[in-house]
């Protein structure tokens, strides 16, 4: 891509952004393996996991090397949203977390793929994979919305958990060039139809707040991220400079 | 199958009668017992046993390697070992399917799984402490799994048959990664060189009880081998490991660790040290290192996933009239 000094900062911040938001959540579904609810999630849930880790290699690499941006980071230099680094909590929270992400990842890479962006390559081979990540978390929000009490009771308490964190997906990205007000709306719009369906209440607490608006964008995270870290990186920070 | 044979459906004792016959000449002429055709209840009670069994060694097998997915040292070590656990899952699908075409069904066999009456392969009883392990399970536990399954490829019993041809494919690919993850670590610093080589040094003599008790103390093999669900015998295929591996750990530059291991000229194969049966016959008992771990996992991501499947069972339940993308409880 040729790109003025400028252009190609904004453009490895958005790399940046967008790559960690991949590579946390692929982490955390990746923390599920061997404990999912039934045999299929078990293929489900590592094959969405993989799927991010793939766009995240991919990022990552328009930033720097990979493997030096995943493991050597500190915490504060990391750029994903909060959301994507939440504990997977039980499997409601798992599906929550995945509706809200992957709505927004589906509507967000649509965008760039029709766009004349250094990422619409990227964004259109990743929107085929977020559909169907985006059609799973909505199968499973009306499977536990609607099926037992147990299940609508899990996940309207998952999706109002989770709710304070999904302001921040809508804070500009430099580099994106990107409608941000009118993917919210889109956002907004695609959330409450699904949650709707799936008989459950659409939360109204705050989305924004002066710690979530932009937080982790800015490299202030939340106290489960360290740990997740110090996890991923210990290996490869305990070998400096070996090839794996 | 032959008309009429379906009122001998839940199959027969093998008293040498007309149906009896057709089987033993189909299973003779190396054709293949499909589900629907007549087969000595032994002979499915057998098939249901070894498939269970293979089918709960997949899924109990994604742990000691998924213990290591989030540490995994390079993003694409990491992505390997994830699409593998994720084949894992895969394959015990197919081969609880396979089961089913028996007249069992995966709820049955999960519950037998997790009250201890089906066993899995013991070498899942087996931690994984460095990272090294990961490795040494995709050459030599995926290595010695291969040698077991390709043969089986060519079972008696068609799905069983068809469904080892799918698997195999995937585990060589998997042995091969294993073989790779060893070598860069063998090639690499001393401290990651010391480490492949300690993992090694753990997986080798598990890895040959893979292949069972020896032939002399082996219950079922010789009617598995009539019957042409088993095509070698366990130190058969031992021994046929062994050859394999000993030029493989040459070039890995790793050492087996068995000091009596040595090639004889005169049998064309590699003499080797005996193996402790003691602690083989500890860990089938169920006194391994890992077993009550392993099972106390299995049996908590079934009772803790239980709302799941009862909610998506309600919601089907509900929604009667072909849901897209219906996920099954």
């Amino acid at each position: 891509m040729t790109t003025t000094p400028d252009q190609d900062t904004a453009l490895t911040s958005a790399a940046l952004a967008l790559g960690d938001d991949a590579l946390v959540l692929s982490h955390r579904l990746g923390e599920w393996a061997g404990h999912a609810p039934v045999l299929e999630e078990e293929v489900a849930l590592a094959n969405i996991a993989l799927d991010l880790l793939g766009q995240a290699r991919v990022l990552l690499s328009l930033a720097g090397d990979e493997d030096e941006l995943a493991f050597l980071r500190e915490e504060r230099a990391f750029r994903n949203l909060q959301l994507v680094e939440q504990p997977n909590g039980d499997f409601a929270h798992t599906i929550a977390r995945q509706l809200y992400f992957s709505t927004y990842q589906h509507l967000l890479h649509t965008e760039l793929a029709a766009g004349e962006s250094p990422f619409a390559p990227l964004a259109g081979k990743a929107v085929k994979e977020v559909a169907y990540h985006s059609d799973h978390a909505e199968q499973w929000t009306l499977r536990l919305g609607d099926g037992t009490t147990t299940g609508h009771t899990r996940m309207q308490r998952a999706v109002d958990a989770l709710w304070r964190y999904t302001g921040e997906m809508f804070q500009p990205v430099e580099g994106l060039g990107v409608d941000w007000p009118a993917l919210e709306t889109a956002w907004l719009e695609r959330i409450t139809r699904v949650l709707h369906r799936a008989t459950l209440t659409v939360p109204d607490g705050p989305r924004t707040g002066a710690w979530t608006a932009g937080a982790g964008r800015q490299g202030l995270h939340t106290e489960p991220f360290g740990r997740m870290l110090a996890e991923m990186q210990h290996l490869h920070r305990s070998h400096p400079g070996a090839t794996w | 199958m032959v008309d009429g044979v379906g009122a001998h459906a839940g199959g027969g004792t093998g008293d040498g009668t007309e149906y009896e016959r057709a089987f033993d000449a189909a299973v003779a002429a190396d054709e293949r017992i499909e589900p629907r055709d007549w087969m000595p209840d032994a002979y499915r009670a057998t098939l249901v046993r070894q498939i269970a069994q293979h089918a709960h060694s997949e899924i109990i097998g994604m742990q000691p390697e998924a213990n290591w997915i989030t540490r995994a040292p390079s993003l694409r070590r990491k992505a390997i070992l994830m699409a593998k656990v994720q084949d894992e899952a895969g394959h015990g699908l197919y081969l609880y399917s396979a089961a089913e075409t028996l007249g069992t069904g995966r709820e049955e066999l999960l519950d037998k799984l997790h009250s201890g009456r089906q066993k899995y392969s013991s070498i899942f009883n087996y931690p994984t402490l460095t990272w090294a392990d990961v490795g040494a399970i995709g050459w030599l536990v995926d290595g010695a799994a291969i040698t077991n399954q390709v043969p089986l490829c060519r079972c008696s019993y068609g799905p069983y048959a068809r469904a080892m041809v799918r698997i195999c494919k995937e585990e060589s690919f998997h042995q091969r990664q294993g073989y790779e993850l060893l070598l860069a670590l063998s090639r690499g610093t001393p401290a990651q060189h010391a480490m492949a080589q300690d993992a090694v040094d753990r997986w080798w003599w598990p890895s040959l009880m893979m292949f069972g008790p020896p032939d002399d103390e082996s219950q079922h093999s010789a009617q598995s081998m009539a019957w042409k669900i088993k095509r070698h015998s366990n130190d058969e295929l031992r021994q046929r490991f062994v050859d394999i591996c000993v030029p493989q750990a040459e070039s890995l530059g790793l050492t087996l660790p068995d000091p009596d291991l040595r090639w004889n000229e005169e049998r064309g194969h590699h003499d080797f040290g005996p193996i402790d049966w003691t602690e083989f016959r500890d860990v089938l008992k169920g006194n391994g290192p890992c077993n009550e771990e392993r099972l106390t996992r299995r049996r908590r991501a079934h009772e803790e996933g239980a709302w799941v499947r009862e909610s998506a069972a309600a919601y089907a339940a509900k929604h009667t009239t072909g849901e897209t993308g219906a996920i099954h409880a």
